[in-house]
């Protein structure tokens, strides 16, 4: 009896010891649904990245990572949900992974001091940290994108895009229709034409947009589409023969799985995109031999290398390092959310710090700041190679024009600060 | 001819040419309606498993791959081979029999004599169940369906009709290919209804099951019977719509478009399914062209639905439908 209770007392006294700190970020993601073969992806990437810092480093500072994945089928109800059943356990950061998740959960995030990572999505004005204090979108944002391809084609025309036509053909939600106000002031500042072409949600059927583009042949195709409606806007374009080098897609617009469908037709069809495609780089080396050897890949382990493998695997290590950044300004290992909201706005990307974790240009270099949450605003131009079943890279990292968009976003998060009587400041 | 009304007649055939496959879907719809009365909400997903176990079958892919690797820690990649489409169309028929037959003894006849609202509740379980079992099986990547269908502009009506008026058409080969497959499916249908035993007795269950029950008909073939018929027009038009987008999981929304065909067409009539489905592709192709400007475009979902809305006003049976009167 004495013997039992002695053990007992042993199992209680260790069960009630101080529990191991760990580093909990939540992974909002969809591996079904509609969308599954984008989140999976991005997902598994994500997962991957953070079992080789736990695995090869010990962690961040000495403290393991606990990634607790939700799952929401893209779909905002669930998404809000797994917030709310995971917030409790310490989350440091979420990417809600949705730009409809990412706007039901600012003000909720905001109010409970937990910041949010949307990366390349999202509230375009969160780039304002004056107004949007827990809300990061870098490295660029849409109406980045939007100016980036324009700057594109001025660069091909020469920089003259007067008597141009340009189409935007969009899916017809918020996301869809975050470029338009930026197309609308570039096509005035640069005196093209702008054609608005929306597509209903999902996309299955297009043939009356692209019979529209095929009678009034505008000069340049751009495209914000997502999930079905790229696959069928890439095959109708090369069933009505449009020339697919002149046909731009924004970063959601921009992976394997749009592409491939086509098959060849889909040649040359170029999106932008934020960071490299491939897996030439020295991280890869590192997973290889941390992870997936291992056995200890996420998913199926059939994405390395692809779009959105490497988006996830991108998001993972900003967030990795901005956590690191935290430990550094607040001199401990054990952060908690509001010391790595403070590590996201003082987060820098270099050079070498890119080259240091195996990831050599494969991002654009940017510093945050208080004022600036959304990076460079820089993307580069990939174009698909259907022959090699590639995306080539065939532009440099190019700036947006800021001139024109920071004062959009001015504009717009000053509006939003009045709504919901947010005073500008950088605390 | 001026340009406007050029550009109106092609917007009309192409139109028509949608309609065909909004028809495709809606036709699934109507046989099981028809025959049980169930409004099968799995139809669109009965579409995307379909077109699923096709490619998987054409591909050599092993079902149930990643979780077989996962269990047991195995390297599985497939059989190795690829399977000719043709036969794998007739292996996907078979496993779509065998669905039906599974739906009906699972399900179904546990629920006869159940209020149509829970038969309708079980299609919509069957439909959440169908779509993972897709995924598990077969996963979850955008897949190329590639069964020989000729896809792009038909350059013979390109040329003729700019030969003739100066501006070329714009006629998609996949959808000509498409409106000559359903041709051939509503006549095969009809011809099946009209002059098989099988086919008979599918008309008499559904005009009345009980008669039906009384002359020696077995409900349960009947209904296995129509669930693999619909599991046939599914596959055909999961073929189509594939081809379009790639097979992936957004194939089953595909029924969004079906409801306002049935709905104008009526549920229990196939000529109805066609009549409706041409109605909608072409006033929805029309209505963007002509109206869509003025009102900011992306009108051709919005316009589908009211048209069936006042429809549904005017003619609550659709065009072609029955009409119910029960006695109170």
């Amino acid at each position: 009896m004495k013997l039992k209770l002695a053990t007992l007392a042993l199992g209680t006294a260790l069960a009630a010891g101080p529990a191991m700190a760990e580093l909990v970020f939540p992974s909002l993601s969809y591996r079904t649904g509609p969308y599954a073969a984008n989140g999976i992806p991005f997902a598994d990437g994500y997962a991957d990245y953070l079992t080789l810092v736990n695995e090869r480093d010990g962690g961040i500072g000495g403290e393991k990572i606990n990634m607790i994945e939700c799952e929401t089928g893209y779909n905002t109800e669930k998404g809000v949900e797994c917030y709310e059943s995971t917030k409790s356990q310490g989350a440091l950061v979420y990417q809600p992974l949705s730009t409809g998740i990412t706007y039901q959960l600012i003000p909720k995030a905001t109010a409970d001091g937990i910041p949010i990572h949307s990366l390349g999505y999202g509230r375009t004005s969160a780039k304002n940290g004056k107004v949007f204090s827990h809300v990061f979108n870098y490295p660029a944002n849409y109406w980045d994108g939007a100016s980036i391809a324009v700057k594109h084609l001025l660069d091909e025309n020469g920089g003259d895009l007067s008597s141009k036509t340009i189409a935007l053909i969009y899916h017809n939600s918020a996301y869809g229709k975050e470029p338009i106000r930026t197309l609308e002031e570039l096509s005035e500042k640069h005196n093209f034409d702008l054609t608005l072409l929306p597509v209903d949600h999902p996309g299955q059927e297009q043939k009356s947009q692209w019979l529209q583009i095929r009678r009034e042949k505008p000069d340049y195709v751009l495209m914000w589409g997502w999930g079905v409606m790229n696959q069928v806007a890439i095959q109708e374009a090369a069933n009505i023969r449009y020339p697919m080098d002149q046909f731009i897609g924004i970063w959601w617009s921009g992976s394997e799985n749009d592409v491939k469908p086509a098959g060849k037709a889909a040649d040359g069809y170029k999106a932008l995109n934020f960071h490299a495609p491939g897996d030439d780089f020295a991280v890869y080396d590192a997973l290889e031999e941390h992870v997936w050897s291992a056995g200890k890949g996420a998913g199926a382990g059939d994405q390395k290398g692809t779009v959105l493998y490497n988006r996830g695997l991108y998001a993972a290590m900003l967030a990795v390092e901005a956590a690191r950044k935290a430990q550094e300004i607040h001199g401990t290992m054990q952060i908690d959310a509001s010391m790595m909201r403070d590590g996201l706005e003082q987060l820098s990307m270099t050079e070498a710090k890119m080259e240091e974790l195996g990831l050599k240009d494969f991002g654009p270099t940017f510093e945050a700041s208080c004022e600036n949450h959304g990076g460079s605003g820089k993307a580069a131009v990939n174009q698909w190679d259907a022959e090699s079943g590639t995306w080539e890279v065939i532009t440099d990292y190019i700036q947006s024009d800021q001139e024109v968009l920071d004062a959009l976003i001015e504009e717009d998060s000053a509006a939003y600060a009045a709504e919901n009587n947010i005073e500008q400041s950088c605390s | 001819m001026p340009d406007q009304l050029l550009f109106a007649i092609e917007v009309t055939l192409n139109g028509l040419m949608a309609g065909v496959l909004y028809a495709l879907v809606a036709l699934g719809f109507v046989l099981i309606f028809k025959a049980s009365g169930i409004f099968n909400y799995a139809q669109g997903v009965m579409a995307l498993f379909a077109a699923l176990t096709l490619v998987g079958i054409m591909e050599g892919q092993v079902p149930f791959e990643h979780l077989i690797n996962v269990t047991f820690g195995t390297e599985i990649h497939g059989f190795g081979w690829e399977v000719p489409a043709l036969l794998a169309i007739l292996l996907t028929m078979v496993v779509m029999v065998l669905f039906a037959w599974a739906v009906n003894w699972i399900v179904l006849r546990h629920l006869v004599n159940q209020e149509p609202i829970i038969l309708f509740m079980a299609t919509i379980g069957l439909a959440y169940f169908l779509e993972g079992l897709g995924d598990m099986m077969w996963g979850s990547d955008i897949k190329t369906l590639d069964v020989g269908l000729p896809q792009g502009i038909n350059t013979w009506i390109d040329e003729t009709t700019f030969n003739a008026f100066g501006y070329g058409f714009f006629i998609d080969n996949l959808d000509l290919v498409a409106t000559l497959i359903a041709i051939l499916l509503v006549a095969a249908l009809v011809a099946f209804s009209q002059y098989t035993k099988q086919g008979r007795a599918l008309r008499a269950v559904a005009d009345d099951h009980q008669a039906a029950l009384s002359v020696g008909i077995s409900l349960n073939f009947i209904w296995v019977l129509t669930w693999s018929i619909a599991g046939f027009v599914a596959l055909v038009a999961g073929i189509m719509w594939g081809a379009k987008s790639g097979v992936q999981f957004s194939l089953s929304l595909i029924a969004l478009k079906a409801l306002p065909v049935l709905m104008l067409g009526g549920f229990t009539s196939i000529p109805g399914a066609i009549v409706g489905g041409l109605i909608i592709g072409v006033g929805e192709k029309l209505f963007e062209f002509l109206i869509g400007p003025l009102v900011g475009g992306a009108t051709e979902n919005w316009f589908a639905y009211v048209l069936a809305l006042i429809f549904l006003v005017f003619r609550p049976q659709g065009l072609f439908g029955e009409k119910i009167i029960e006695r109170v």
